[in-house]
């Protein structure tokens, strides 16, 4: 019963999301509010619909009703309840129904937040709906999750193991909750070039679903980087594979398009360019979630393995990115505004962020697409892998990262950059400081590390500095906290990667149990491997001693996990953190009476996500800052316009 | 100038400068940065030289695999046509067995072995790599072909 329950909601949040389409757009004229109320219905009616929809089918996974196809191919009774929950997202059709569950959601904090003018509301609706129209489209033809299996299998296929980990269940709607959040300021962008309205109050509107987006994407990222850290078993943290640029470029042009917007919001400056990141940024977020679920990039050839699904994603992206772009090549040249700014200014500076945040999305994209490209056009297969983004990607965050200090301390259409300088010397002395120290006491002996410490360190402390200048910091507003935070983390996360990639100690020896092998300052001795049981696989689990100054400090358990059901293995890496730096273990192959042991100890290792969750803080901050005092700052606002 | 027109003037340069800074760091990342992938049969046809990192792909042939002290590892990747020995220091993935297809990352040291720094297998028994299943077919038709 469930299947058809969804089935049927799903039909008719379609047909509702093109009642949405069609009122939204045309309550942007001035004169339509009846089909701007119709549009507000229908994105409400939409909500309830792929609610139920979404709802129907967490049932079917949580009673493992295996008449339902996508729960035959993706679960399975023995399996913890918590991923019987999470493997509603864990394939192509649950996925795809999750994004236009989160969609619905947005269009539905649209409705409620009212933000901008009714017109600049219904308009956004419309794009709104026009998205959510194809996606349920997209999901009814070529990807639905309700199809039935006749006969009905006695057991499920069982969900992918790598997936089953508490890290990765929450990975993916983040993921989502990020990418569609940029859809509404994509709709917003869309809005404000249909309706022609050339002040920032666009901007302003979409401001929180940027931040919401942004933070979310933040999460996001650091979520599934911090999973790839303890689940490979490969010590890394980041492998520049094309899923995880799929999630990047978003977050790069969404980090532009939040400090471009501020401009736009508070000076008129860049307005065209504000509303041109707002399209790149959703348009990056539906090719990267295309580039990962319809398997075009574990093989060009699963694309055309499924023909409809292949030629339908590339008619839905060209005609939402290609439509969107001709909208702005005709609407933009006719807004009006914009104001000048002097050389030196936080305006400039921000221009300088956006250019070179761009400039990495570029090359990311670049190196993403490019051998996708060459096999579709010449069969000759390569990769592209860290030693491009080494020297493509990190020149221009090294610069960009260098220069984030003076923005916050540069005034509006017009900046003192000796001012900024003075006030920033401290933090330029630390940072001297700590690039000498490096140089003197830790080896091997390294300039590139040595500058890329300090660079972490001018950030951090400049960030401290900056706060500091505003004022006393028990007075301050939330919101003055926001930047600070942010490039705070921007800064922890620079130490946390130059610690993990530069500074990192790496040891694999064939241990058989009692046998050593040393690592950095300590001696791991193996100790026994154990079968054990879980509730859907079996493990082999390892016992190592830690031992340093010739007493076992720590034990530690590192563990292999076979899943019977789906056929597959994981690691599961044992991880002794002091907060500061990681002993990091995995258990390898067996061979003969030994084991595989490979160990890393990563100094500043969990700074990188530390410094995640700070520019998370950095983007919450900024959103409490807007709900608080939304009242009195639009008011002045408005009388500042 | 009005203030509009410079501003725009800025925004074009700052914009070019960029571009054209970053394709001249894509350009020539790209030019020598790409991993290319070889089948066994590809090396011994295009002469690649000792020291060039690339990816190989192929069966773990049967009976090859030998085990030496401290985790190194030695078998032989073939595509059926030609074969080509491999030797690793490290982590076997957890499916990786005889007749299986892997990927392995690495160069060919001066005696035509491959010294492979990574060797991946996709976690699946059905899963082959799309490279290895394109290497095979190629070899295949070969064979079909009877050339």
């Amino acid at each position: 019963m469930t299947g058809e329950i969804g089935q049927l909601a799903l039909a008719l949040a379609f047909a509702l999301s093109v009642v949405m389409a069609i009122a939204g757009l045309a309550g942007a004229r001035e004169t339509a509010s009846p089909s701007r109320a119709i549009a507000s219905s229908a994105a409400i009616g939409m909500f309830v619909f792929v609610a139920l929809a979404f709802g129907a089918l967490t049932y079917a996974f949580v009673t493992s009703d295996f008449s339902v196809l996508n729960v035959a191919q993706n679960s399975h009774t023995a399996k913890p309840m918590i991923y019987k929950i999470t493997g509603v997202w864990g394939s192509h059709e649950g996925s795809m129904l999750l994004w236009v569950f989160v969609l619905a959601i947005y269009s539905l904090f649209i409705v409620f937040a009212q933000r901008g003018s009714a017109r600049l509301t219904s308009a956004a609706l419309g794009v709104q709906g026009l998205l959510a129209c194809a996606f349920l489209l997209f999901i009814l033809f070529t990807s639905n999750p309700f199809l039935r299996l006749d006969p009905m299998p006695f057991e499920g296929a069982g969900l992918n193991p790598l997936l089953q980990d508490p890290g990765l269940a929450m990975h993916p709607p983040m993921l989502y909750i990020g990418y569609v959040g940029l859809s509404a300021a994509f709709s917003y962008a869309a809005a404000a070039l249909i309706t022609g309205e050339s002040n920032a109050a666009w901007a302003r509107a979409a401001r929180p679903f940027m931040l919401l987006a942004w933070i979310a994407l933040t999460l996001g990222i650091t979520l599934g980087s911090w999973w790839a850290y303890y689940v490979l078993g490969w010590g890394g943290f980041w492998f520049w594979d094309p899923v995880e640029n799929a999630a990047l470029m978003p977050w790069l042009i969404a980090t532009a398009l939040l400090h471009s917007a501020l401009a736009t919001e508070r000076t008129g400056a860049f307005r065209s360019w504000t509303l041109l990141l707002a399209i790149l940024g959703f348009s990056l977020s539906l090719i990267g979630t295309f580039l990962v679920r319809s398997g075009v990039l574990s093989s060009v050839h699963a694309f055309a393995s499924d023909p409809t699904r292949g030629v339908y994603i590339l008619a839905m992206l060209v005609a939402a990115i290609g439509g969107a772009l001709a909208l702005f090549a005709w609407r933009a040249p006719q807004l009006q505004g914009g104001t000048a700014f002097e050389p030196v200014s936080k305006e400039s500076a921000l221009l300088l962020n956006n250019v070179l945040l761009s400039a990495a999305a570029a090359t990311v994209f670049i190196g993403t697409l490019y051998p996708l490209l060459l096999d579709a056009m010449t069969g000759q297969k390569i990769s592209v892998g860290p030693p491009y983004f080494a020297i493509t990607f990190a020149p221009i965050f090294v610069v960009l990262i260098a220069l984030v200090p003076f923005g916050p301390r540069l005034g509006w259409r017009n900046g003192d950059w000796r001012a900024a300088l003075r006030v920033l010397a401290p933090a330029f002395g630390i940072a001297l400081v700590a690039v000498l120290a490096v140089l003197a006491f830790v080896t091997p002996r390294s300039l590139v590390a040595a500058m890329a410490f300090g660079l972490g360190l001018w950030t951090i402390s400049a960030a401290g500095i900056d706060l500091a200048k505003r004022g006393d910091i028990r007075a301050l507003p939330i919101g003055a906290f926001a930047s600070a935070l942010a490039h705070l983390g921007l800064g922890i996360t620079l130490l946390g990667i130059t610690g993990t990639t530069l500074w990192r100690s790496e040891a694999l020896d064939l241990l058989k149990p009692g046998q050593t092998m040393p690592i950095a300052g300590y001696t791991l001795r193996l100790e026994g491997v154990q079968l054990l049981h879980g509730p859907n696989y079996l493990a082999e689990r390892a016992t190592v001693s830690v031992i340093a100054n010739n007493r076992i400090i720590a034990t530690m358990a590192p563990e292999k996990r076979a899943f019977p059901v789906e056929g597959q293995a994981t690691a599961v890496t044992a991880i002794r953190t002091t907060g500061f730096s990681d002993l990091y273990l995995a258990l390898g192959d067996q061979r003969g009476s030994g084991w595989v042991i490979r160990a890393y100890v990563s100094p500043l290792a969990p700074f990188i996500w530390f410094g995640g969750a700070f520019m998370a803080l950095g983007g919450i901050a900024s959103f409490w800052g807007r709900l608080r005092p939304r009242r009195v700052s639009e008011a002045k606002l408005a009388a500042a316009e | 100038m009005n203030p509009r027109k410079r501003r725009r003037l800025y925004f074009a340069a700052a914009l070019l400068a960029a571009g054209a800074g970053g394709a001249v760091l894509v350009l020539g990342a790209l030019k020598d940065n790409v991993l290319y992938f070889y089948s066994p049969s590809d090396i011994t046809a295009k002469h690649v030289s000792p020291g060039v990192a690339f990816r190989i792909g192929g069966l773990v042939e049967k009976g090859s695999v030998s085990h030496g002290a401290h985790a190194n590892v030695r078998f032989v990747v073939t595509d059926g046509r030609a074969a080509v020995p491999v030797e690793f220091h490290g982590v076997l993935p957890d499916l990786f067995r005889e007749g299986q297809g892997i990927v392995a990352m690495g160069a060919l040291n001066g005696t035509g072995t491959f010294d492979a720094t990574e060797v991946l297998a996709k976690h699946d028994e059905k899963y082959m790599p799309p490279e290895v299943v394109d290497a095979l077919k190629r070899s295949g038709r070969w064979k079909e072909g009877g050339t």
